[in-house]
């Protein structure tokens, strides 16, 4: 029954984690992945903007600073920013309140509806509204000219408005889906309570539900503000014809102005250290403002809300909301689907002008196989190393609890908040042969950057799942006799696997569509599915970018659908 | 009867942030026999978990020995350390630790699977641990769909199914409503006497560990308080948190003077009762509720302050000296509220005046 007593103190590590064994490799692995992973191109952004030939100097910075369209440009980052979380925050309250707490018609519909811009690139609709709304040709435009004999176009989606719209249309769901997961989640008592202590509906709303979901909102919020500073798609495709920048596609317009060039890109770090400091800003801020602390009054288990009644308000507001999806969904999707039936662009949008050629054009192209390809190559291998990389850091973090858990905490979410294109340019300046190792212009470079850029989405969804895993489930699997690496392998991980799958989608799905970092790291063969429509377009092959595009659409729809069929039915945690 | 579990001056420190160094387990030194029902009975904090956590191997200790079945486990000073795996022990948790994604096959085959077993084999086996559990027809449904009461009886399955000799348990019953813990404790014992295994668990309901143990170890703030029978613990408790755990207990602070017992506050009346053998000055006498006599006419005269009736007894508190004591009697003795009484006491236990260092100690670990 004892088998060998003559092993000394082996696995004891294994419970104390004070020696080296399987938890302490473990350990020091997670550190060397994140300190090659997410500390290197930190440093090299650092070290480069902030150091001339082995100098500390402030000239790069200053001379950067001291230009007036990059300063134009940063005010513009945070002007859009500012205005999108505004608008974003209120049309997320509204409709999460409007479509969970009241009694609108067809709620599962139009919440799944709502959702649907949360999975598209922005960049597609920012194409299709400019592809309508463009000052000069835009479809929508022109027919306004037409219609009410106009004598100049009655809107221009190609300015500080236009990008706030279509970044609004893309960014409210953040605040819309946490609002409205926070109203399932609370308790219907408190707001009857205050019914009974004599409050009205409205003062309710204002006084007691409102305040409830403040943490849902700010949150939300955060996350708007967050991905509007670092935004580069829609700015790009809707800014650069008017030279309206921001941080993000000044830094892309500057390297690739300079063709790749040190200079630019050093350059570029500079510009990349004022975004960080924007957006490190910004979170200091929110910090500040809404520290007001969360609600433990909102349960984890779902409750059934009693629904407000809105009465004579029910069909408008109904008809309001369907406007929305029409405007924010329907459209740009259809406009997509249109043009790229059409033969050329500018022809009117009817059956006679339209053609599958585009789409033979674009297929016959290596470049389209190419691109998907390399798209799905890297967002499968993103998303596979990312899910046991960011499994292990979580494990590490969750059950190991070593010394400088914390780092290893900070150092795995940290990329979420930095710009991508700041985090592509430090994958540049890592990995481009300065420290010895020369990945540019192959697809390991998008690689590594993926890799930053979504490993806390996995290391996130499993964290949380292996918070429930009780520790007795493990020990009772070494009291049964498994080895700490057997309990491991039957116990926690079957346990933890819905959360790694899931986790693998979370960043397959986004990574499928990136053009942020992609755009700053491909190379003539390296191109991914996002860059390639984005240089169709460039390169005014309007027609056949919205064929790919449509392409892209449904290949997300595919996946989607498949993800949603997998993870509805799982055991486990 | 052979000791099968031995602890040898074993010793827990840890160090909190918040609390500074804190002495789990003091120089613990106990004897388990074969075939015996042994708790480990304590308030929470008391080290009892931690105990049996390092007769696990789940804990390492800081000093002292373990040993299982007359081999050594773990050994401080000789870095010793035997991992759980190889301890041969079965174990049931509180929370049970059954595995969810596994059927309930799955999870009593588990521990056979792990030693390599043939497929009849292990099938054979847990065939047989299930039907000692009553879960025969269960085998192919997955835990989450199962009663608290049925999941237990997996996580007991799952531990007898490799016949370890030493089983130890974790407050394997709290998790149950309290009809089926009656129901299972007797199932316990039923599978102990079947399989002759020896039991070490963990509680900390009192009628539990009375119901199932042999003897019993009462601990608190991490030192051994007693280790005794039963009925030894509760008629002889050792010092007035041992008499205080088990049991309803009523205290008086007591003066002894001039070879006689006063209530505190009233030096004039003295109790009917011959001083202890360890008299001191200051003494607390300590005694059950019902085994305070009230009568008419005999005895240390008071009046009733409150009357509870209390379904199957009724409860009286009388005022003794400047203190109140609790009397519990049948209904048939009734005195009002108010009423003059006469109190008598029925061997009652005498204990030195609590030491204000173990108070401190408990105000430290943040346990008041």
């Amino acid at each position: 029954m004892i088998a060998s007593l003559k092993r000394k103190k082996r696995d004891l590590a294994a419970i104390d984690g004070r020696h080296f064994s399987l938890d302490g490799a473990m350990t020091v692995l997670s550190f060397i992945l994140l300190l090659v992973i997410v500390v290197v191109p930190i440093f090299m952004i650092v070290y480069n903007a902030f150091f001339d030939q082995g100098k500390f100097s402030l000239d790069l910075i200053c001379e950067q600073l001291s230009k007036k369209d990059n300063l134009i440009s940063m005010w513009n980052t945070i002007k859009i920013a500012v205005l999108v979380t505004i608008l974003g925050t209120i049309m997320g309250v509204f409709y999460a309140w409007l479509l969970g707490r009241s009694d609108i018609p067809c709620k599962g519909l139009m919440r799944a509806l709502f959702n649907i811009p949360y999975m598209f690139p922005p960049f597609l609709g920012a194409m299709a509204w400019d592809l309508l709304l463009n000052g000069r040709s835009g479809y929508l435009n022109k027919w306004f000219v037409d219609v009410f004999n106009l004598s100049s176009a009655p809107f221009n989606i190609n300015s500080i408005g236009g990008i706030v719209f279509v970044e609004l249309s893309y960014y409210f769901p953040f605040v819309f889906m946490q609002v409205v997961s926070a109203f399932e989640r609370m308790d219907p008592k408190l707001e009857e309570c205050a019914r009974i202590a004599g409050a009205r509906q409205g003062t309710v709303i204002r006084k007691i539900t409102l305040p409830l979901v403040t943490p849902a909102i700010s949150a939300g919020a955060l996350l708007i503000l967050i991905s509007s500073l670092a935004h580069f798609g829609v700015p790009s495709i809707l800014g650069f014809s008017q030279g309206i920048y921001t941080l993000p596609t000044k830094i892309y317009a500057v390297i690739s102005r300079s063709g790749g060039s040190f200079e630019g890109i050093r350059q570029g770090a500079a510009l990349s250290i004022m975004l960080v400091v924007v957006v490190a800003a910004a979170l200091i801020i929110q910090k500040k403002v809404l520290s007001s602390g969360s609600y433990d009054i909102i349960k984890g288990k779902s409750m059934r809300p009693t629904l407000i009644k809105l009465r004579g308000a029910r069909i408008p507001l109904f008809v309001l909301a369907v406007l929305t999806l029409v405007l924010i969904v329907i459209v740009p999707l259809a406009m997509i689907f249109l043009v790229g039936l059409v033969k050329a662009y500018g022809l009117p949008l009817i059956p006679e002008n339209f053609t599958l050629a585009n789409y033979t054009k674009v297929f016959a192209s290596s470049g389209t196989f190419n691109s998907i390809s390399n798209s799905l190559f890297v967002s499968i291998a993103a998303g596979i190393i990312c899910m046991f990389l960011g499994t292990l850091i979580a494990y590490v973090v969750q059950k190991i609890k070593p010394r400088g858990k914390g780092v290893l905490e900070v150092l795995s979410v940290l990329p979420y908040s930095i710009p991508g294109t700041v985090l592509a340019i430090g994958v540049i300046l890592a990995w481009s042969g300065k420290l010895g190792v020369n990945l540019y212009n192959t697809i390991w470079i998008i690689l590594i950057a993926y890799l930053a850029r979504y490993l806390s989405f996995s290391m996130k969804t499993s964290s949380a799942a292996l918070l429930q895993v009780h520790p007795s489930l493990e020990e009772a699997a070494r009291t049964c006799g498994a080895s700490h690496t057997e309990s491991l392998k039957d116990v926690t991980l079957p346990l933890i696997r819905p959360a790694m799958v899931s986790g693998f989608f979370l960043i397959f799905l986004p990574a499928m569509r990136e053009v942020t970092t992609s755009v700053l790291l491909y190379g003539p063969y390296t191109r991914t599915l996002g860059v390639q429509i984005y240089s169709l377009r460039d390169a005014g092959m309007m027609p056949q970018a919205a064929a790919l595009g449509s392409v892209a659409i449904v290949m997300i729809i595919v996946c989607n659908t498949i993800v949603t069929a997998i993870t509805k039915d799982r055991k486990g945690v | 009867m052979d000791a099968q579990v031995v602890l040898k001056n074993v010793t827990k420190r840890f160090t909190t942030k918040t609390l500074g160094d804190i002495v789990a387990v003091d120089n613990f030194n106990l004897e388990v026999y074969e075939g015996e029902c042994f708790s480990f009975l304590g308030p929470s904090g008391c080290g009892k978990s931690t105990t049996l956590r390092m007769i696990a191997g789940f804990e390492d200790l800081t000093e002292g020995e373990i040993h299982l079945c007359g081999n050594p486990v773990s050994v401080k000073n000789k870095n010793l350390y035997v991992p759980p795996e190889e301890r041969g022990l079965g174990m049931v948790f509180q929370a049970f630790a059954v595995w969810p994604h596994m059927t309930v096959f799955e999870n009593v085959a588990f521990p056979l699977r792990i030693q390599k077993l043939n497929r009849a084999d292990v099938e054979k086996r847990v065939k047989e641990a299930l039907r000692h559990t009553s879960l025969q027809g269960l085998e192919d449904v997955y835990p989450s769909d199962l009663s608290g009461g049925q999941q237990q009886r997996i996580a007991l399955a799952r531990a007898i199914v490799t016949n370890p000799k030493v089983m130890l348990l974790d407050e394997p019953l709290s998790n149950l409503d309290p009809k089926l813990r009656e129901s299972m404790r007797f199932e316990l014992k039923e599978l102990q006497r079947k399989f002759n295994f020896t039991i070490i668990f963990v509680t900390h309901d009192q009628s539990e560990a009375m119901a199932l143990s042999d003897r019993m170890m009462v601990c608190d703030m991490g030192r051994i308080m007693q280790i005794d029978t039963p009925e030894n613990l509760y008629n002889k408790p050792i010092n007035r948190f041992v008499h205080s755990f088990l049991g309803e207990s009523t205290f008086l602070n007591v003066v002894i003077k001039d070879g006689k017992v006063y209530a505190k506050g009233d030096m004039e009346n003295p109790l009917d009762l011959d001083i202890p053998a360890n008299a001191e000055e200051e003494m607390i006498l300590a005694t059950r509720p019902n085994a305070i006599e009230l009568t008419g006419n005999k005895g240390y005269k008071t009046f009733i302050k409150k009357r509870i009736f209390l379904t199957d007894r009724t409860e009286y508190l009388v005022q003794i000296g400047d203190q109140t004591m609790k009397v519990q009697t049948p209904h048939r003795v009734t005195f009002a509220q108010g009423e003059s009484c006469c109190v008598n006491f029925i061997d009652p236990m005498w204990y030195p005046v609590e030491d204000k260092a173990a108070e401190e100690e408990r105000r430290r670990r943040q346990l008041v």
